[in-house]
């Protein structure tokens, strides 16, 4: 079974979701393995969030420490800098992927590098990394298993943290046999697993550079750190004598303490464990240790336009633990590749069409994927609202098309209500007033917990969708009220 | 080309910033990062008896399907030299700092010091590495190393295939916040990389069949002394 689905971030056409997801559901074997999976890790993880009595007091620092650093991330990103150059890194700036791919390449060009190791990064799926760099005469070989079968089937992933989840074992036996020539392999976990490892390990030994993504990195000290399972992060991030790291801007925290509440979300989010069993900290280049040249790159490439928009601002919050795929009704049911985007699941359907703007079919229809059931708000280690992001989302989609679409489509109950939304969005008092009304009028509406008819003209919006209850104070409500304005 | 290579870095970093400050042109001025408030409200101590620590210490360790023996100090070399005997280790690496008194005899140590510093290759062949840590914390089962006494450079607990670590109990905080205290300095002061192992390293990725030992040592052996 392969699937070659045309990503978010090309410059043609994608598919809309309803016209990728009509494919994947027609995909029994797909679904099965999604289905496992997902239940797998929603039961282990709500276990895992259960044994912490603090869990929501956790969730909450996470949230304002991000908060924080998102408004004032311009000093924050020179702090890094800053502390960076201290420690005996170099920091590069890039605006957009292309600047990114450029720096990259020509980092590994200075050193005659023919081939790198890259531990999974989806900031470099996202720029089309390895595309790039072939078009450079440069390999790279991804050293995560999911990916490392993934890229030795030539496609492109279906979950954040399980990228090869669509994938069974004797599919991968099956590869494996034919791309790396491995004879006499059995169809078990532990032995594919194992003649990975003796490919890759050659591959470690060798490379000259290598490339890895940032899960942290710490304004004040320049330290920065990668979480992973398997050990490929420490092997990429410690061997080759340089090392390159691409990072979001968003993935700052101001502090090393802050560490304490983060490395308590992430590991029991992502795989529902206590702690993931390989973290790597580490700040600018250690004599004798290491790689002897270290580069940060920090990337925008749409992250400032996410920013200019005060609730889609939340979005830089998310720390990629995949949480809210494993939860996501629509997510299990369609699988990753769906979406269209190396961001799949709730977070993709709110990440994506910010990231390449408003205005193109495909991404514009994500935001729709989703019964608004509120499931992934309920699980994100940093609450962000996605709902309520996608309804706002929703919002900016129907105005763009009434800015510039004819009159098709206008009379559609959704757009009518959207009209009305739009209009209220588009204007601060009016959206802050309609959201006190909401709250102070939709609890006779609410059932456990959601929303299931809304009143006047937004009642034909949820005919078909379930609107999650807004939220008790919002941040905007709360800051006024803090500030005694 | 170093001198374009810069100038081309510098307006991006200029752009960047730009957007920033405009995209967050709702900010008040005034507003310091500080006044954003941040609601400590998790635990940042626990106040457990120690035995009970150490004791759940061991107990996370061992869910990760990592060994865990529990010794006295004098008991310690016996200790280490038998369980080196039940793995037929017979070549170990050893980092500067682990103290002579450890070393079982049956053993070549294969010592990594400055100006001898053993070769990646080196590295892989051998049979395990023994090493100290700088912590343990007991909610997770993690072994903390910060490249300091008994610890060496990261790629020393990397290539060998086993890694036999010894936490003294002393060693053993409590939760992950306190870890985070007892590191800041050697972080801030030194720079230090900082590693945590919470078990052998582990994959899922095949049909979320969880297998041990993927990259890194496939075998984790911690002894407790005290
Ligand atoms: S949005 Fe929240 S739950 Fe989803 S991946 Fe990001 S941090 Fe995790």
């Amino acid at each position: 079974m392969t699937i070659e689905a045309p990503d978010a971030f090309s410059k043609g056409r994608t598919p809309t979701f309803e016209e990728s997801a009509r494919e994947s559901l027609a995909n029994a074997q797909l679904r099965r393995n999604i289905g496992k999976a997902t239940q797998a890790i929603r039961t282990r993880r709500a276990q895992a969030v259960e044994e912490l009595p603090d869990w929501e007091e956790l969730r909450q620092a996470g949230y304002d420490l991000k908060t924080r650093v998102m408004r004032h991330l311009d000093e924050y990103l020179l702090q890094l800098e800053e502390s960076v150059h201290k420690a005996g890194g170099h920091v590069h700036w890039v605006r957009d992927a292309t600047e990114a791919n450029r720096i990259i390449a020509d980092i590994a060009k200075n050193h005659e590098a023919k081939e790198v190791v890259k531990v999974k990064s989806i900031a470099t799926d996202e720029i089309k990394l390895n595309e790039f760099l072939e078009e450079e005469g440069i390999k790279a070989v991804e050293t995560d298993l999911a990916e490392f079968i993934i890229q030795l089937a030539g496609e492109i992933s279906s979950h954040i943290l399980v990228p090869a989840i669509h994938k069974n074992r004797a599919e991968i036996r099956e590869l494996f046999i034919k791309k790396l020539g491995a004879e006499d392999l059995s169809d078990e976990p532990s032995d594919l697993t194992n003649a990975a490892r003796l490919y890759l390990r050659e591959k470690f030994l060798q490379a000259k550079v290598g490339i890895s993504g940032a899960n942290f990195a710490v304004a004040e000290t320049g330290t920065v750190c990668v979480v992973e399972s398997e050990g490929n992060g420490r092997m990429c991030t410690t061997l080759p004598p340089v090392l390159v790291m691409l990072m979001g801007i968003e993935k700052i925290i101001p502090t090393w303490q802050d560490f304490e509440v983060f490395m308590q979300l992430l590991p029991r989010s992502s795989t529902a464990e206590r702690m993931n069993p390989y973290t790597s900290f580490w700040t600018g280049v250690s004599e004798g240790d290491g790689p002897k040249e270290f580069h940060l790159v920090l990337m925008d490439n749409g992250r400032t336009e996410i920013l200019a928009d005060d609730i889609g601002r939340q979005t830089l919050n998310c720390i990629r633990c995949s949480a809210c795929l494993n939860v996501c009704p629509v997510y299990e049911r369609t699988g990753g590749h769906a979406y269209n985007s190396v961001y799949p699941g709730p977070i993709g359907a709110i990440l994506t069409p910010q990231l390449v703007g408003i205005g193109r079919p495909g991404t514009d229809s994500l935001p729709y994927a989703s019964s608004l059931c509120g499931a992934c708000y309920d699980v994100c280690p940093v609450k962000i609202n996605i709902p309520e992001v996608l309804i706002h989302l929703r919002g900016r989609v129907v105005r763009h098309r009434q800015d510039g679409g004819g009159l098709k489509g206008k009379l559609d109950p959704e757009n009518v209500a959207m009209r009305t939304m739009a209009r209220t969005f588009s204007d601060r008092r009016l959206y802050e007033a309609a959201q006190k009304a909401a709250r102070i009028s939709q609890w006779p509406l609410a059932r456990s917990g959601a929303i299931h008819r809304l009143p006047g003209k937004l009642a034909g919006w949820t005919e078909a969708r379930d609107l999650k209850p807004i939220p008790e104070q919002t941040f905007r409500e709360w800051w006024k009220s803090r500030n005694g304005s | 080309m170093v001198e374009v290579e810069k100038r081309f870095v510098t307006s991006a970093r200029e752009e960047i910033l730009q957007r920033i400050r405009r995209a967050t042109y709702d900010v008040p001025k005034e507003e310091r990062p500080e006044d954003v408030p941040v609601e400590c409200g998790y635990r940042k101590k626990d106040d457990a008896p120690r035995e009970e620590m150490i004791e759940h210490f061991a107990e996370n360790v061992t869910e990760y399907e990592a060994t865990v023996r529990r010794v006295s100090e004098a008991g310690l070399k016996e200790a280490i030299t038998q369980t080196c005997q039940e793995r037929d280790i017979r070549r170990l690496v050893v980092p500067p700092g682990v103290p002579e008194g450890w070393l079982p005899d049956s053993v070549e140590a294969l010592r990594d010091d400055t100006g001898t510093l053993l070769t990646n290759q080196e590295l892989d062949e051998s049979d395990g590495v023994l090493t100290g840590c700088a912590l343990g914390i007991a909610q997770t089962g993690t072994i903390v190393l910060d490249a300091g006494e008994g610890q060496g450079r990261r790629a020393l607990t990397l290539l060998p295939d086993y890694h036999l670590c010894v936490v003294r109990e002393e060693q053993i905080v409590g939760l992950v916040p306190q870890a985070f205290a007892w590191l800041a300095d050697a972080v801030k002061r030194e720079g230090r990389a900082v590693t945590f192992i919470s078990g052998p390293s582990a994959t899922s990725d095949i049909e979320l069949d969880r297998v041990e030992g993927v990259h890194g040592p496939r075998t984790l052996e911690v002894i407790i002394a005290g």
